[in-house]
């Protein structure tokens, strides 16, 4: 994919360690934003945010609700609330029921970042311990999407890639030495 | 749920103007993305077969229309929820209320009743519930039903009791209600002091002047547009020195209501300044 307008990356336990790699070697002039949406408990979003931005020196904030969506900006949903992208390219949060136990859910927001972006959408999955976000990208191809994977192999739970490469038709499995240059290389 | 790209935006415009045409609730204002998906939802949930049909039968049922409305606002909420919050409702804001001679609280976007009873238990414990009257208001008649009722499951209360005491409570939550089968019966004494009414932020007016308003995870529903509409509905409801108080991700700071509004360091609750600033 060339002219990639969002990249999103899901991801669960095991998930942090592969962000804090990948960040150092991200272009400091990314040509789209990255809405990162990782479980965890309540509370403490700043740490995150904080931890991240150390890594990298594209922009890292939390998302504010009805907030633009901008490029060279990487995007962290809050926890609590489900992260979905209105048509004019601004973040609306949701308070609503779970889904796969969790909120932020992953699928919610594959699924939104979908309809939105269509065929110029990137979305990856990390490493994690449930299937959160395979139905996401399912959507994510059905809009002609790119869907991508970490490879399980390096996965320190492997259980979620696993399952998108086993449900879904994943375009690139990914080491994650790899991820950074191949994110690069989407713009 | 459906696959997402087999209804288009229109159908969900149409259906929207048919909802406001036939029974006068305006959901234009709601961000698109999660009202989308929630009445996708229903769609799903309800085994629909096609949208015409859905939209057909929600125009023209007005008992299928009453579903709609429960189904598509969103209705989780639990006690004490964001305990710290309570803690300075309880340490730094209800104590102002000491000396006035009543109190008159706005909780809007009630649904269950959960906040309600909380708000009440915090009055309660500060010696301000004789003189208070917390009015709860949502624009859904069915879970204002279910709030009227004080009942809660009891397999709740573990987590409510541990919000609770998080808040800074030191009593024992089991005594403020009794345990019937599987359900948890809050005491009358707290509902006597609470008012269920519906009430549309989109459509409705101010009802009364108030000391503190509540409205907590509603206005992240709203586009900007609605947001700001709704902040002056508050703000017109809202006595001088008066409080208000919104859910962790939302913001006055966008809105022309801000210039007379002071807020209380790292929460979110601003308080009013003065009239005619």
């Amino acid at each position: 994919m060339k002219g990639c307008k969002a990249l999103v990356i899901g991801g669960s336990a095991g998930s942090l360690e592969v962000l804090l790699k990948i960040l150092p070697d991200l272009h400091p002039d990314l040509g789209f934003p990255i809405i990162i949406v990782v479980h965890r408990k309540e509370g403490a979003d700043f740490l995150l945010a904080d931890l991240l931005s150390s890594k990298t020196a594209l922009t890292v904030k939390e998302v504010e609700e009805k907030e633009d969506i901008c490029a060279k900006t990487i995007y962290i949903a809050p926890s609590g609330y489900h992260l979905l992208i209105e048509k004019d390219y601004t973040f609306s949060l949701d308070y609503s029921e779970k889904v796969n136990y969790s909120r932020p859910s992953i699928d919610v927001t594959f699924q939104s970042a979908a309809e939105v972006y269509t065929h110029k959408l990137a979305c990856l999955l990390l490493s994690g311990s449930n299937a959160d976000g395979v139905n996401g990208l399912k959507t994510v191809k059905s809009y002609g999407g790119l869907a991508l994977a970490q490879n399980p192999a390096t996965a320190s739970v492997p259980y979620m890639p696993e399952q998108a490469i086993l449900k879904v038709k994943i375009d690139h499995v990914l080491h994650i030495e790899d991820m950074a240059n191949y994110i690069n290389s989407l713009a | 749920m459906p696959n997402q790209a087999s209804i288009s935006d229109d159908q969900i415009e149409l259906l929207l103007a048919d909802v406001l045409d036939h029974y006068g609730y305006d959901f234009t204002g709601y961000s698109r993305a999660s009202l989308k998906r929630r009445i996708l939802r229903l769609f799903g949930l309800d085994k629909q077969v096609s949208f015409a049909e859905f939209s057909y039968k929600i125009g023209s049922d007005s008992s299928y229309f009453k579903r709609f409305v429960e189904q598509i606002t969103v209705n989780v909420t639990e006690m004490f929820r964001d305990p710290l919050f309570y803690k300075t409702l309880r340490n730094k804001v209800l104590p102002e209320f000491e000396t006035y001679p009543f109190i008159r609280i706005w909780l809007a976007g009630c649904s269950t009743g959960e906040e309600a009873y909380s708000i009440a238990i915090l009055l309660k414990e500060l010696n301000l519930l004789p003189k208070s009257l917390i009015y709860a208001t949502d624009i859904n008649p069915v879970v204002l039903e279910k709030a009227s009722q004080a009942m809660f499951p009891l397999s709740q209360m573990k987590q409510y009791s541990e919000n609770y005491i998080a808040s800074g409570g030191t009593k024992d939550f089991s005594s403020y209600y009794s345990a019937n089968y599987s359900l948890a019966k809050f005491d009358d004494d707290l509902k006597a002091k609470i008012i269920f009414s519906t009430h549309n932020l989109v459509s409705d007016h101010s009802f009364n002047e108030f000391q503190l308003i509540l409205c907590r995870n509603v206005l992240i529903y709203f586009d900007r547009g609605l947001q700001y509409k709704v902040l002056q509905l508050f703000d017109n409801s809202l006595g001088k020195l008066g409080y208000l108080a919104l859910g962790t991700k939302e913001t006055i700071d966008f809105s022309p209501i801000t210039k007379r509004y002071n807020r209380l360091e790292g929460e979110k609750i601003w308080r009013k300044l003065s009239e005619g600033m």
